[in-house]
């Protein structure tokens, strides 16, 4: 092992290596997976001088620790959070120095759920179909980050950070999802319908990478039986039998046979990745563009 | 043909059966492969084939909604050969859904030829077609919490085998081994929307050829 290399002091809950994902083999019924929040692994990999596909850490709630075998540049970013060098504050969504050796502490999440972590060079374990994403529904990717864990560094490109800090929203108080209805809308009564879009939910603590769950009111089938498996797409808002809608995240399946009343738009799901549980949800009807 | 807007990119196109959804799909494929046609992912299913990451969703949904399901294309390659045991724990179960004998589960198992109509459930699981409709059997009332990778099963029309082991409430008949998806290799996965598929018996070890 070269000295360009991260050892895991402390995984974290959850923390996954996540890139920009292996779209394109849906046919296969390989997730597309990648960064949830994908503005803010943009933001750290800019902030470290890393192309946008270099491959970041993605915590879950409680951040992770880890010590570079040699001296590299950090960022992090997405869920707000105190970051520390050897026990001395440094700063959040900006560049930082790490001296090889030393313990790089991203610590719990003040508000937000994903906590994003670039090290100058990228994560580079091996890439599977593209991509060096976890994807949790179907285990392809490097498996989650454990305790005593060592992962390879990839070389710093040399390019110069263009920015050194980056505007951020903040993670939502209450999440505002913009949807299309369709294309199942017809699988439920008129006043499921009018439900989901003028009733509130809440982001229910079973969410994962693969959807966003919700706690509200039931939404009603007009047809019974079951759906053909169909192909689903990112923001896919499916109806399970308890009827409580559910919207697909990254590593999400890419058939399924629950109807899907309504599509959020690409541009929320950023937010859906941030908002904790019990986080108001509305669901807004808008207009396809 | 029935093209169904998917939010802002994408479009749900329903046809009336599994045999139109595979030739669409192939024509699809093969208008993406000649510049035509600009997507990210074509995903066909049981009766839909799935268009995500288009420019302009409602201009070919009127062009969609205008023409015709294509014919099913010639069948160009040569169909997989899969090595088979039929020695899964369900094949008395299958037998009694089809009102034959053990033995013949196998005989017309291995005697069809199927199609991949399509992939989902995990990388590499094929939903495979062939089997007339009198043989379509229900899943299991209780999945089993993990069933071995190679398994060979059934449920409703299609016939599958396992990647990898996972949890599942498939019929199992028999088992392979053959890969079929392993990253490491190109392509990884052994079966795609498309390929034509053959079991063909192996003997088991220790045991009396499975079908004639």
């Amino acid at each position: 092992m070269t000295d360009r290399a991260l050892s895991v002091v402390r995984a974290g809950a959850l923390t996954t290596v996540q890139d920009l994902g292996r779209p394109g083999h849906a046919h296969l019924g390989v997730p597309r997976s990648g960064a949830l929040d994908g503005p803010a692994a943009a933001l750290v990999n800019r902030l470290v001088g890393n192309r946008p596909e270099a491959a970041v850490l993605e915590t879950t709630l409680n951040g992770c620790a880890v010590r570079p075998r040699s001296t590299v540049t950090v960022a992090v970013a997405g869920a707000p959070c105190p970051v520390r060098v050897d026990g001395r504050p440094a700063a959040w969504g900006a560049p930082v120095r790490v001296p090889a050796g030393a313990l790089l502490d991203v610590g719990a999440a003040v508000s937000g759920v994903r906590g994003y972590v670039a090290v100058s060079g990228g994560i580079a374990v091996e890439p599977v179909l593209g991509s060096r994403s976890t994807d949790l529904l179907s285990g392809l990717g490097p498996a989650p980050l454990t305790d005593g864990s060592v992962l390879p560094l990839g070389s710093p490109d040399g390019l110069h950070a263009p920015v050194d800090v980056g505007p951020q929203p903040a993670p939502p108080a209450e999440l505002v999802l913009r949807v299309t209805p369709g294309p199942r809308h017809d699988w439920f009564t008129p006043e499921a319908v009018r439900t989901l879009t003028s009733r509130t939910y809440r982001v229910s603590p079973m969410s994962n990478r693969i959807g966003l769950r919700t706690e509200g009111p039931a939404l009603e089938r007009a047809l019974s039986g079951e759906l053909p498996s169909e192909g689903m797409v990112l923001g896919a808002v499916q109806v399970p039998p308890d009827g409580r809608p559910v919207v697909f995240l990254a590593d999400h399946p890419t058939t399924g046979g629950y109807p899907v009343i309504a599509v959020v738009r690409t541009a929320d799901l950023p937010a859906a990745a941030q908002a904790v549980p019990g986080t108001p949800v509305r669901f807004m009807a808008v207009h396809r563009r | 043909m029935r093209a169904l807007p998917v939010g802002d990119g994408a479009l749900l196109v329903e046809v009336a059966s599994g045999e139109e959804a595979q030739a669409l799909h192939a024509e699809l494929v093969r208008r993406r492969a000649e510049g035509s046609l600009t997507v990210r992912e074509i995903v066909p299913a049981a009766r839909t084939v799935l268009l995500d990451g288009l420019d302009d969703p409602a201009r070919l949904a009127s062009e969609l909604a205008a023409s015709e399901v294509p014919p099913a294309p010639p069948r160009a390659r040569d169909a997989i050969e899969l090595p088979v045991r039929y020695d899964g724990p369900d094949l008395a179960e299958v037998a009694a859904h089809w009102g034959v004998p053990e033995q013949e589960v196998a005989r017309i198992h291995a005697a069809t030829e199927f199609t991949v109509a399509f992939c989902g459930f995990a990388p590499g699981f094929g939903y495979l077609t062939g089997l007339p409709p009198r043989y379509d059997v229900p899943r299991r009332a209780t999945p089993r919490t993990a069933v071995p990778a190679g398994s060979v099963a059934l449920a409703g029309p299609y016939t599958g085998v396992y990647p990898r082991s996972s949890p599942g409430g498939w019929q199992l008949i028999g088992t392979t081994d053959a890969v079929l998806w392993d990253h490491a290799r190109v392509p990884a996965a052994l079966l795609s929307p498309g390929t034509r598929v053959r079991f063909v018996p192996v003997e088991s070890p220790g045991g009396p050829v499975s079908a004639a």
